[in-house]
């Protein structure tokens, strides 16, 4: 009734190719859009420091490996490393360079990851497939035991768990989680419409045409070595700038071994539970693995309280987590993402049942 | 068609476990007729640390409620907890660390999340906050200096202390400094920057002493040491200076050195992966291996067995441990001294400030905490723990204390102590220069000014 595509006529070329011809649609990112910005006058220094921001964060690592994964095609298990370039890339351009703003510093810190991104993607050209995804565990482990055995990368620090700067741009200090908050979202949200129009435009659709079968993607004109490695730049780039404010907005620590193949592997899942090859299904995927554990830890300290033991409270919690996984793969292995289409389809016609 | 199923059925769920929620906060609510005053407890209860969370956390929460039932509360003021699980992850820590951060209208005082990373991860937040930084013999070296930390404490050690009375430990049983000259020592550690931490003070005092120092890192969580013994072996090593976390990683230590032949009684483990728990994951190859203590385990102090007494014995069941035989464990003694600071911090600060029988702020408890003073044999005689820990005191500059240990042996079902008394480094005084010099810099990088301490 009120998702009805109904008496909307696209009359020219530039209506057809916009990204949400609906008007519902439109209006619904506004209001999501709306409320983003507005959040942290509601939220507390709880809900922005340790729910939100790391969950755009992730969102943001998740869709750089959903570009490389989902529309690509390319399996790839390096995305925590090329977070941990970001970071420390961060924290060099910080340190290194006198004034440098914040955002700048991001950039260029996307920029490194992307390079080392291009450099691991090499091996894609020869092989794939779960080859492929072998080879970039490479990247994983190199990246993470090179920072700890060049100290030049962490200043020389003894323990090797660095403060990382504030956060200041325009002369500001961005201190507060309200204000790293809307850092976090103001970067997230632009690389997520790049990225949308990305994957609906040319570029996307040869990585589509790649991960579909290379050998007609080349025999149509592709170069699959640049096809390929535009993908890893991309997908590293994302990861990095992801990275790098994982490590200043979140954690505040820069350190390697806060980027573990564990976070490697979550955030495989996080692609894989959102949706492959769906821009939303990254931002439901890292919700569904970051928040799941935080919401039944709270719930089931708050419903059983002291009375039952913690420790079976929190082996139980971990079961019911692996259990949600699985029913979820097998009853909708299209991911959470799958479930929004179903879930639109359905409104379109709703009250009615044709 | 089953995706609708699902998703209906999923949401209905999600919605019945959020009213029960609901429902649950809304129907505790604390009649303000007892003062209350509430503690954190980031605990640890899975994945492979789970002996030392389990452990410690139990103990600090059965003290917590020995001081509720035994004393009817601190002064008259009762203590809560609430618990969150952090699965020794840094990321997971700083998200329990916020959510724990405020109950009701009282904020968490301190914040002891038992593990060197977990520390790091907060410790630029905790000034802000008003929240102590609790990190009893780990955590970062430095802030043992409290013109630079005044939120951080040590209570009562430090690794640099630590690696220095191991150090010393093995000079006197070398004959002397100057047998030292040549020899090899090992450092083997989990690669993380709780394994790093110790190496400044060892690479310094290597360098005094004229020792070959050779480390050898082991990638996280530590399962498969096979190369490294090899690589022991190799280098004539003729102590190995163990550092690593997790009774897993413990007991792999002592079976591959084992499988290569590497005397038991020339290995030391640390304080942190250096319990029964840990021993016994070795088996009977464990034997004779040498392990530091911050605290003596045991029930033999009157504290502990009366805890028992109290919380365990006949039906009481008011106790936090899945296995009550772990009373008086290693970790189980280390929770409860964790505990136990707590509380005569709170006096102390109820005392400072004119607040006895009332709850107090982050302030007022981080001045009861730097007031810390156990030197009096008859304070920890009066506490119960006399011999569990050494007597020493803490200060405006000093938030180390002691830096005592004591070492002792696994005779393959218990711990002997064989050190005559506590035992520190052989120049204490170096140690101390080095941490000062070390805080210092780090102020002089951060353009933090030092606080003005009298002594």
């Amino acid at each position: 009734m009120f998702y009805r595509e109904a008496g909307q006529f696209r009359t020219s070329y530039a209506q057809d190719s916009q990204i949400f011809p609906l008007r519902q649609d439109r209006i619904g990112i506004a209001i999501i859009l709306m409320a983003a910005v507005l959040l942290p006058f509601v939220a507390n220094a709880y809900w922005l420091s340790a729910i939100l921001i790391p969950w755009l964060v992730l969102s943001l690592v998740a869709l750089g490996q959903n570009i490389l994964m989902g529309y690509a095609g390319q399996l790839s298990l390096g995305s925590a490393g090329f977070m941990a370039v970001g970071a420390f890339a961060c924290y060099n351009f910080i340190l290194r360079v006198e004034g440098i703003p914040f955002v700048v510093a991001v950039a260029l810190s996307g920029v490194c990851a992307a390079l080392v991104g291009i450099v691991f993607g090499l091996p894609s050209l020869r092989i794939r497939g779960l080859y492929l995804a072998v080879a970039t565990l490479a990247s994983q482990f190199f990246i993470v035991w090179a920072l700890d055995k060049f100290p030049w990368f962490k200043n020389y620090d003894p323990a090797g768990v660095i403060t990382a700067q504030p956060i200041v741009m325009f002369g500001h200090n961005f201190a507060s989680p309200r204000e790293k908050y809307w850092v976090v979202l103001v970067i997230v949200a632009a690389l997520a419409l790049l990225a949308k129009n990305m994957a609906r435009g040319s570029v996307g659709r040869g990585w589509m045409a790649v991960r579909d079968m290379d050998v007609a993607a080349e025999a149509m004109g592709l170069s699959l070595l640049r096809t390929k490695l535009q993908a890893f730049a991309i997908s590293s780039f994302y990861c990095g700038v992801g990275g790098a404010l994982f490590a200043f907005a979140y954690l505040q620590t820069v350190e390697p071994s806060a980027f573990t193949i564990e976070l490697s592997f979550r955030i495989l899942f996080m692609v894989i539970i959102g949706g492959l090859g769906t821009i939303m299904g990254s931002f439901l995927g890292a919700a569904f693995i970051l928040l799941m554990p935080i919401f039944l830890n709270v719930s089931f300290h708050g419903v059983f309280g002291q009375s039952v033991d913690a420790s079976v409270i929190s082996a139980v919690e971990q079961v019911i987590f692996g259990v949600m996984i699985i029913a979820f793969l097998i009853y909708e292995p299209l991911g959470l993402a799958r479930l929004w289409q179903l879930t639109k389809e359905r409104l379109r016609l709703w009250p009615f049942s044709h | 068609m089953l995706s609708k199923v699902v998703l209906r059925r999923g949401l209905g769920r999600m919605g019945v476990a959020g009213a029960l929620l609901a429902l649950v906060t809304a129907s505790t609510p604390a009649p303000a007729q007892q003062a209350e005053q509430y503690f954190s407890i980031p605990s640890t209860r899975v994945g492979p640390y789970n002996a030392q969370g389990t452990g410690i956390y139990g103990g600090m929460i059965d003290y917590l409620n020995y001081v509720n039932i035994k004393h009817g509360g601190v002064n008259g003021v009762k203590l809560t907890y609430e618990e969150c699980e952090t699965e020794y992850n840094a990321a997971r820590s700083v998200e329990c660390y916020q959510r724990l951060l405020n109950k009701g209208d009282q904020k968490m005082l301190a914040w002891d999340p038992y593990g060197t990373p977990l520390a790091y991860a907060v410790i630029g937040r905790v000034a802000a906050d008003n929240v102590v930084l609790a990190q009893a013999g780990y955590g970062r070296t430095d802030a043992a200096d409290g013109r630079v930390w005044p939120w951080v404490f040590g209570a009562h050690s430090n690794y640099w202390s630590q690696i220095a009375m191991k150090l010393n430990f093995i000079q006197e049983k070398e004959g002397g400094i100057d047998k030292m000259k040549g020899k090899t020592i090992v450092h083997l550690h989990i690669d993380t920057a709780y394994g790093r931490e110790p190496l400044p003070a060892m690479r310094q005092i290597a360098k005094d002493w004229g020792f070959n120092l050779v480390e050898i890192p082991i990638a996280p969580p530590g399962l498969e040491q096979q190369s490294q013994w090899l690589q022991i072996r190799q280098a004539k090593a003729d102590w190995v200076t163990f550092w690593g976390a997790g009774a897993g990683m413990s007991g792999t230590a002592i079976t591959s050195a084992a499988r290569v032949g590497f005397p038991r009684n020339k290995i030391i483990f640390v304080t942190f992966g250096g319990a029964e728990e840990d021993m016994i994951a070795g088996g009977a190859q464990s034997k004779d291996t040498y392990v530091v203590a911050m605290v003596l385990p045991g029930k033999q102090f009157p504290l502990i067995a009366d805890m028992e007494k109290v919380l365990y014995s006949g039906s009481a069941g008011k106790g936090n441990m899945q296995n009550p035989n772990r009373v008086g464990t290693i970790y189980y003694n280390r929770g409860v001294i964790a505990a136990v600071n707590f509380v005569e911090a709170m006096k102390n600060a109820q005392k400072l400030h004119n607040k006895v029988g009332q709850a107090i702020t982050g302030a007022e408890f981080r001045d009861g905490y730097e007031a810390l003073d156990y030197t009096s044999d008859a304070k920890r005689k009066e506490l119960g723990i006399e011999g569990m820990i050494p007597g020493y005191k803490l200060s405006c500059r000093d938030h180390e204390g002691a830096g005592k240990f004591q070492m002792m042996q696994w005779d393959g079902s218990k711990f002997q102590i064989v050190s005559k008394d506590w035992m520190g480094a052989n120049d204490p005084k170096m140690i101390r220069t080095l941490i000062e010099d070390s805080a210092e810099k780090y102020a002089k990088e951060n353009n933090i000014t030092l606080r003005d301490c009298p002594n």
